[in-house]
């Protein structure tokens, strides 16, 4: 009667010729609604309502298990033995200090320097040997992408042909470069070498065993030389060494099974670091019986050549002995956060508590009462 | 194709050009250039009919759809990441994986593109192909063609029921008068029948048309979108031009009903025609909701680039700091190192592209999802289905959900939306006499409470379908002529049968006639004002009258089938058309008013023996006169009761019902002529010289015809008593000279009493226009509707002229009732702090009535009655209102005892008070109303009033409506509902919603708006916590690798992260999660008010959870990295245990803020956990080289073996949350929001609950403790004494003691006097 406006529209911007279309009233005709409780929103449903006197018991619950927890982390890292010496050679003092000047990668004569060092307590089980670098940006972007997994994976295309990920590190004199990219590149070349000083005054050369230091899948899946055969000198016909290195992969080891790539130092450097001071298994010192103590207190020699240049970085180079336990390394932290938590957790509940007390009442008066 | 000049070409192209574009356009007929090639084609110039209306071609596809999806910004950003990725020196990812994203989202959206644009194409074929009838010269008939063939300029042939192909200036039709109904419920929905005529004058309706004679030119104006508009004229060959106007126009998309067959000549086709220039797209909203997240967007960007920026200067002093060459630099191809200053530069985009996720584009594609979730339980609640109507609820917005929950505005229109739009004849005044027909009264409240009663039993499902209604026609019929004296429960039967037949249900057409009335007509003479009255009644209108036998079907209902033009199937309709005409022909005659057995049928008896048998043997020379001498046969009385009314009104078919139940029975109704049958059983036919339709700006409407007996001219008008009231002239008899003066003060006074009984009200009045008057008037009437420019105004102009001296006959009161539950739902409403207007164009007394009836005004109340002649006054008054207004609520004393305000306010005085100056005056007098009401104002005030409004106060209005008058104010609201009423589906078209009764607004905003709200605001806040919690994780990772841009974490994994692992939880959060139950939500309005204004999503809550998820990624990064420092641990074993934490944190986080845990929430959260596990570790173990530079191989794996893994999960992860629970129980224990106490009455049990509320209700809300009544409103509006208006204002009075505000400056009762 007092049409203003039309606004024909139908949804599709159709007449409908036939059959109902989704825009029109009729549309809706005979189709009532199913009453389920899914379309109903009626599902049965738990309704938790956080209030101090529901919680009130996680919270203990959470403090009576995080504080064992975290004494027994704790006692647990306490009873890990770790000892550090830094051989970087800063300090004019140091044995080290005539290395660690005017080293560059290609200097061709190896430089060595012993540092004499006591341990105060015996290790007991296997000691861990880690070398540790500090302020060396393994994870920086354009380094942690400096590989190609195929040529490590002893992918035969990629060893002839690295991939454009390993430039500038690919190519050296138009010879494809095994193993590419800067993280191979800039691999860790110190030797370590502990002596243990009898209390006769005899040097013992402490046993070191540089096999089982990288993880199994490493070992056997992720890493593999170019051929299966045991001659990896051919294998790696046509290719040259990276830049820094001294010799080329295949001569990394005289073993077989830990030479070229699939060499566990080198795998160990391959698998980059997280944070920029970060310690990388070196060797593991085996446990020899149980009646022994696998390092004795005492007095030991570390014997380094001397290799790695840090100064470009401010780096630090750091000699790690360490026993293990099933936590890994020694670090208490964890064993504090623990009990801090637990105790905070334990706290807040005896504050519920006590606002339970004050208004968990008053709030159920006001609903109940009357 | 002949070889053609190609400078032809571009001049026929040219001149092509400017044939569309001109304002007037020169149609001929193409039959005489049939066979000719195009270009000697007369109508070349024009589009064909055949529609494309979809977007793409199979070949431009991919390109074309790209093009379209990069005018998104989303979608540019992330491609302006991807292409950034590919710059070597900036790179973060490996390219490839950057392009995943941006690939993933581009896809899945051209894959909807194509499959919609799929579904056009569709439909668009099967328009195209659907077949019609086109004249050809050759085949001299009507030959088969598709709807594609059709050109400007064709002859169409369109058989009963079919569609109309093009838009068609109608020349004959199979109607001896040259009439087509048509029903244009696929352009506006509205389903009762139009009337269209051929153009007079050209119409040679010898036996048959004859197309090929057609020989004028037919001059039309420009395609437009106006569907009511049309101007027209045809140039004969003897220059004589003739005009035609939307009355004769055949609109695309009609349906022909009730018409054998029309023949139209194509004047626009295809995109030309008016339907297809109406066709807008979807309708696109803004939320407020999702305007608030765009700004917290650009905090989002705002904050990468701080990030970003960090970390370049970062990099940039890292990189000054390092004393030479560190073998971890990797130099470039040619073995430079960029200087710092470049590297961070460079670093910044790295970091950009690194850093993408915090602005949260995944965040439009799952509110949408989430959205499509909310609506999908809102369409399917069963609460919000109406039985009566068989609908449901339909969302036509998809995108504003959320805003359901903030509304605090309501803006209502009365008619149709608080009340029902059927309407009731109840009271009638004849010169100055009320017949209150009691009789009717008592007779509507028994039949309300047995509808009630009997509407469970009676739910039928409706009949659907075109074959069925002709078996069922009979069995209906005869129960239609069961129904008067058989039993109620028999009407109710035939009254659901005939649901689908506008305003046709028994409780509206039967009227019992006052007994008084009824002897007075009896007593009637020729020359009577009785007689004229209810002549007036029945002929002044248009409404259409159709055979209950001949039942149409609904609009979209009818088969395939039904469209083809079967022969058959027309003739079977014809046979059964007469055969139920013969089987009804054997029911008694005078069925009209045997209502009972009383004496009123006696009466009857007496009235048609003797009152006017003597007249009738007057008129029975005159019959032969008209076309339709309808000769009182019994057949054909026997079908005057199974007459059906179609108006487009209510009130018109309400009048004309109740002039049948005095016997005056309206018959048929053709351009030319009305019949009208009176008691006598005697056949009128009037010859129907012209129709002044009705308009807003006049308010009436008139029919001219002339009488058949007194062969004069008669006007009769009908319309609004303000717009009567001015024109009246001479008092209508000689005889009544007595009493004349009074007559229409009388009439006035009765027209006041109906108002406020909540009564409508209309005036009757006739004219007799002289013939040397009509000459005159008729040249002009002529001339102005062959104009073309200014058409409607002249138009006009020529109606108002004839609109002068009318003598008052009566006026009449329809009742309008309320609506089921509308009291209480306005109740609700206001306790939510819902601010209720209602606009009506009702007289103030009517509108004030139906206010107290709703329960928007309280007795207790202070009413403001705001109406002025003058601005200055208006000024004044506002001003003093509003300083006493402003003074009451400062005053502190009054802060329990303030009555709430409501203001009434009158059309006229509105227009002042919206006037820039008095604007903010009046909108700061209004907000400290509780209810306004405003009346009589027009479509256009009402949007005015919503824009004015919803500017100023800056609030989020809705808007409700029924009908085309409420269209402006739907689109002017930032909701807009309709109601699928009884004034067809125009608002529905233009609304946002569509509902079926007014109630279904409480829990649509109340419960479905709060929880939309609620969900969506917190899944918002969510998703950027979540974002900013898990890319700080590599933020912080920055500070210990040289601000180098490195992951810790794989890509693949990242993306996964994203994709996967986290996005569903959310998704089913913002769809499913109920923080209160629907009954409390009910029960409890006022928790509503937690979404208004700001709401849950706003600056703080949005900048806690980016804080706290600062602290969280702080946590999350900080405690392993101090777990982890200055040990073996490699780049992405120290990634996996942060992102595990970081998945835990960020699902356990979204556990604490779920409300309500359903087997959905469990299954999809420990589903994510476990997917992440499941995807990880089969990643980890089967990618060894697949992924070059990363390479997770074998990590989750080696980490799930460690327990120091298992142990850092647990801590970070209650650190990280610690904070989060804490705040939520201590405020939840200390000072609990309205949300979480409710939470709790939850808990009880259903008794205790409604005790609970009840208590909660008068305690906290301030809402008055007789408010809980309202679950049992007053009956309203029926028997509500006249008296009500006056008490209730007593009662105002009786509070304003010391400060009286009733301003009542201006009464509505002028012109008393009749006429000036």
């Amino acid at each position: 009667m007092m049409a203003s406006v039309y606004n024909a529209k139908d949804e599709d911007g159709h007449i409908s010729v036939s059959g109902p279309s989704g825009g029109s009233a009729a549309a809706m005709r005979g189709k009532r609604p199913e009453n389920t409780a899914f379309k109903q929103q009626r599902l049965p449903a738990w309704q938790p309502i956080l209030t101090a006197g529901t919680v009130l018991p996680a919270f203990f619950i959470i403090g009576l298990i995080f504080i064992p927890i975290g004494i027994g982390l704790y006692v647990t890292s306490n009873n890990i033995k770790e000892f550090e010496i830094d051989y970087t050679g800063v300090d004019m003092s140091s044995p080290c200090f005539n290395c660690s000047q005017n080293l560059s990668w290609n200097s061709s004569r190896p430089c060595t320097c012993s540092i004499p060092f006591h341990l105060d307590q015996p290790y007991e089980n296997n000691v861990f040997m880690y070398y540790g670098l500090s302020n060396f940006y393994q994870n920086h972007r354009r380094y942690v992408k400096s590989r190609d997994d195929s040529q490590l994976n002893g992918d035969l295309d990629a060893l002839t042909k690295p991939s454009k990920e390993c430039e500038p590190y690919a190519y050296h004199e138009n010879k494809p470069i095994a193993p590419c990219g800067a993280i191979a590149n800039s691999m860790f070349n110190d030797t370590l070498e502990i002596f243990y000083h009898d209390p006769n005054g005899t040097r013992v050369p402490v046993p070191l065993t540089s096999t089982g230091i990288a993880w199994w899948a490493d070992k056997h899946v992720k890493f593999r030389n170019p051929s299966e055969n045991l001659n990896l000198t051919a294998a790696f016909q046509g290719t040259t060494k990276p830049v820094n290195w001294r010799r080329p992969v295949y001569e990394m080891d005289s073993d077989p099974h830990n030479n070229g790539f699939i060499n566990e130092d080198f795998i160990v450097w391959m698998r980059t670091a997280a944070l920029p001071t970060f310690r990388k298994l070196y060797r593991i010192i085996s446990k020899k019986d149980n009646m022994v103590p696998t390092l004795q207190r005492g007095n030991y020699t570390l014997e380094v050549v001397y290799n790695y240049p840090v100064r470009s970085f401010d780096g630090r180079k750091r000699m790690i002995l360490s026993t293990i336990s099933w936590m890994g390394g020694k670090n208490p932290f964890l064993g504090i956060a623990y009990i801090t938590v637990g105790s905070v957790c334990f706290f807040l509940g005896v504050v519920l508590l006590i606002i339970h007390h004050k208004y968990g009442n008053r709030n159920n008066s006001a609903n109940n009462s009357n | 194709m002949k070889w053609r000049n190609p400078v032809d070409l571009v001049r026929d192209a040219l001149r092509g050009q400017r044939a569309r574009d001109k304002d007037l356009r020169n149609l001929v007929s193409n039959l005489p250039y049939e066979g000719l090639e195009k270009s000697k084609q007369p109508n070349r110039h024009f589009p064909g009919n055949a529609i494309k209306t979809t977007k793409y071609t199979l070949l431009l596809f991919i390109p074309v759809n790209l093009f379209e999806q990069f005018h998104r910004m989303a979608n540019l950003y992330f491609v302006g990441l991807a292409i950034l990725n590919f710059v070597p020196v900036v790179n973060a990812f490996q390219p490839e994986v950057a392009l995943i994203p941006i690939c993933a989202i581009l896809s899945l959206t051209a894959l909807k593109d194509a499959w919609e644009d799929f579904r056009r194409y569709q439909s668009d074929r099967k328009l195209n192909n659907t077949p019609c009838l086109i004249y050809s010269r050759k085949e001299v008939g009507f030959i088969e063609r598709c709807w594609k063939d059709v050109r400007v300029g064709d002859f169409v042939k369109v058989v009963c029921n079919e569609i109309v192909p093009a838009d068609l200036l109608l020349l004959y039709t199979a109607d001896p008068d040259g009439v087509c109904l048509i029903e244009t419920a696929n352009l506006d929905g509205e389903s009762n029948l139009k009337q269209r005529r051929v153009v007079p004058g050209l119409c040679i309706s010898d036996p048959r048309f004859e197309p090929e004679s057609f020989n004028g030119i037919v001059v039309c104006e420009k395609p437009n979108n106006n569907l009511n508009h049309f101007k027209c004229y045809v140039e004969r060959p003897d220059e004589e031009k003739v005009g035609a106007g939307l009355e004769s126009l055949l609109l695309r998309g009609c349906t022909v009903r009730n018409t054998d067959h029309a023949v139209g000549f194509v004047v626009y086709a295809g995109h030309e025609t008016k339907s297809m220039l109406n066709n807008g797209g979807p309708r696109y909203k803004r939320s407020r909701l999702e305007r608030r997240l765009n700004v917290d967007v650009i905090f989002c960007v705002i904050l990468l680039f701080a990030m970003c920026i960090v970390a370049a200067v970062g990099h940039c002093l890292w990189l000054q700091a390092v004393p030479g060459v560190p073998p971890y630099l990797v130099p470039d191809s040619a073995g430079r190192l960029d200087s710092p200053a470049l590297s961070g530069f460079y670093m910044f985009f790295t970091m950009i592209i690194l850093l993408q996720v915090l602005i949260p584009i995944s965040l439009y594609v799952s509110i949408e999802l989430v959205k499509i979730g909310q609506i999908f339980f809102i369409t399917n609640d069963i609460d919000l289905y109406d039985e009566g109507t068989d609908s449901g609820m339909q969302c036509k917005a998809l995108n504003i959900t959320e805003d359901l929950g903030q509304v605090q505005y309501i803006f209502s229109d009365k008619t149709g939306t608080l009340t029902e739009n059927k309407m009731v004849f109840r009271r009638c005044s004849i010169m100055g006499v009320e017949y209150p027909h009691k009789e009717n009264a008592i007779r509507l409240n028994v039949l309300e409470e047995a509808e009630s009663e009997e509407e469970i039993i009676f739910n039928q499902p409706p009949r659907t379908g075109w074959s069925m209604d002709f078996e069922n026609s009979e069995p209906e019929g005869r129960h239609h002529h069961h129904h008067h004296h058989g039993s109620r429960r028999k009407s109710k039967v035939s009254g659901q049968g005939q649901k689908d037949v506008a305003f046709s249900s028994p409780l509206e057409t039967d009227v019992i006639p006052d007994r008084k009335l009824l002897q007075q007509i009896s007593r009637s003479q020729e020359k009577d004002p009785y007689l004229d009255f209810f002549l007036a009644l029945a002929i002044c209108n248009t409404v259409v009258v159709s055979m209950a036998t001949a039942r149409r079907r609904r609009a979209s209902w009818f088969s395939p089938s039904g469209r083809t033009n079967n022969p058959l199937e027309t003739v079977s309709t014809l046979v059964k058309k007469v055969g139920s005409l013969f089987t009804s022909g054997q029911k008694p005659i005078h069925q009209h008013l045997t209502v009972s057995k009383s004496d009123m049928v006696i009466e009857e008896d007496d009235l048609s023996s003797e009152g006017i048998r003597e007249k009738t043997e007057d008129l029975d020379g005159l019959e032969t006169c008209s076309l339709h001498a309808a000769s009182p046969s019994h057949k054909e009385s026997a079908a005057s009761d199974n007459l059906r009314y179609e108006a487009e009104s209510p009130d018109e078919a309400a009048l004309v019902y109740a002039a049948k139940a005095y016997g005056f029975t309206l018959l048929a109704r053709t351009p030319d002529s009305v019949t009208v049958r009176l008691p006598s059983g005697k056949d009128l036919v009037f010859e129907l010289v012209d129709t002044l339709a009705f308009d807003s700006n006049r308010k009436r409407m008139s029919v001219l015809v002339r009488h058949p007996i007194t062969r004069e001219y008669v006007l009769y008008t009908k319309g609004a008593d303000y717009a009567i009231m001015e024109l009246l002239g001479t008092p209508y008899a000689e005889h009544f000279s007595g009493s004349e003066k009074n007559i229409a003060s009388d009439t006035q006074h009765h027209l006041d009493c109906y108002a406020k009984e909540g009564l409508r009200t209309l005036c009757i009045t006739k004219k007799v226009v002289s013939d040397k008057e009509y000459m005159s008037w008729s040249l002009q009437r002529q001339r102005a509707l062959a104009a073309i420019e200014q058409r409607e105004e002249l138009v006009m102009e020529t109606a108002v002229q004839l609109e002068t001296n009318l003598s008052l006959l009566g006026a009449t009161g329809v009742e309008d009732r309320l609506q089921e539950n509308v009291p209480d739902t306005i109740i609700a409403l206001r306790e939510a702090g819902i601010q209720v207007w209602v606009l009506t164009g009702d007289k103030p007394e009517t509108a004030v009535n139906i206010g107290y009836a709703c329960r928007l005004l309280e007795e207790e109340d202070l009413v403001i009655n705001m109406s002025c002649k003058n601005k200055a006054v208006c000024t004044s008054i506002l001003d003093c209102t509003l300083e006493e207004v402003r003074r009451y609520d400062e005053n502190p004393q009054n802060v329990d005892t303030t009555p709430n305000i409501s203001l009434v306010i009158d059309g006229r005085t509105l227009v002042m008070a919206l006037s820039p100056d008095l604007e903010n005056r009046f909108v700061d007098l209004t907000k400290r109303c509780r209810s306004v009401l405003c009346c009589r104002v027009t479509p256009l005030q009402k949007s005015k009033v919503v824009k004015v409004v919803r500017e100023k106060l800056k609030v989020m209005t809705l808007a409700v409506g029924d009908g085309a008058n409420d269209v402006n104010m739907i689109q002017a609201a930032d909701i807009g509902i309709g109601i699928s009423g009884q004034e067809g589906m125009q608002a529905v078209m233009a609304s946002d919603f569509a509902i079926s009764r007014f109630k279904h607004l409480k829990k649509l905003l109340l419960v479905h708006g709060h929880w939309c709200y609620t969900r969506l605001a917190n899944m918002i806040i969510y998703f950027f916590y979540k974002n900013v919690a898990y890319v700080n994780l590599l933020f912080w990772y920055q500070f210990f690798c040289g601000f180098s841009g490195t992951a810790m974490i794989d890509y693949w994994l990242m993306i996964f992260f994203n994709l996967f692992f986290t996005s569903v939880p959310p998704i089913m959060y913002g769809i499913m999660d109920k923080d209160v139950s629907a009954e409390i939500l009910l029960g409890l309005p006022e928790l509503y008010r937690t979404g208004q204004g700001t709401g849950e999503y706003n600056f703080f809550t949005f900048w806690i959870s980016i804080l706290d998820a600062f602290y969280q990624s702080l946590v999350c990064f900080f405690i392993p990295y101090l777990v982890y420092v200055d040990s073996d641990v490699g780049l992405f074993t120290f990634g996996t245990p942060l992102n595990t934490v970081s998945l835990f944190t960020i699902l356990l986080h979204l556990s604490i803020e779920i409300k309500s845990w359903t087997v959905v929430h469990w299954i999809i959260q420990v589903g994510s956990v476990a997917l992440y596990f499941i995807v990880t570790l089969a990643y980890s173990a089967i990618c060894i080289t697949c992924n070059p530079p990363s390479n997770p191989y074998w990590i989750l794996q080696s980490q799930m073996a460690d327990p120091m893994f298992y142990l850092i999960c647990i801590i970070t992860t209650v650190v990280a949350l610690l904070p989060r629970y804490m705040f939520h129980v201590i405020k939840n224990s200390i000072a609990p929001s309205p949300l979480i106490q409710a939470k709790l009455l939850d808990r009880l049990d259903p008794s205790a609950r409604e005790r609970c509320i009840r208590e909660w209700r008068s305690f906290r809300g301030g809402v008055h403790l007789e408010d809980s009544r309202s679950s049992t409103p007053p009956s309203p509006a029926l028997e509500i004494p006249v008296e009500m208006y006056t008490k209730s204002t007593g009662a105002a009075e009786l509070m304003e003691d010391e400060f009286v505000l009733n301003v009542i400056t201006d009464n509505y009762l002028r012109h008393n006097g009749p006429g000036t």
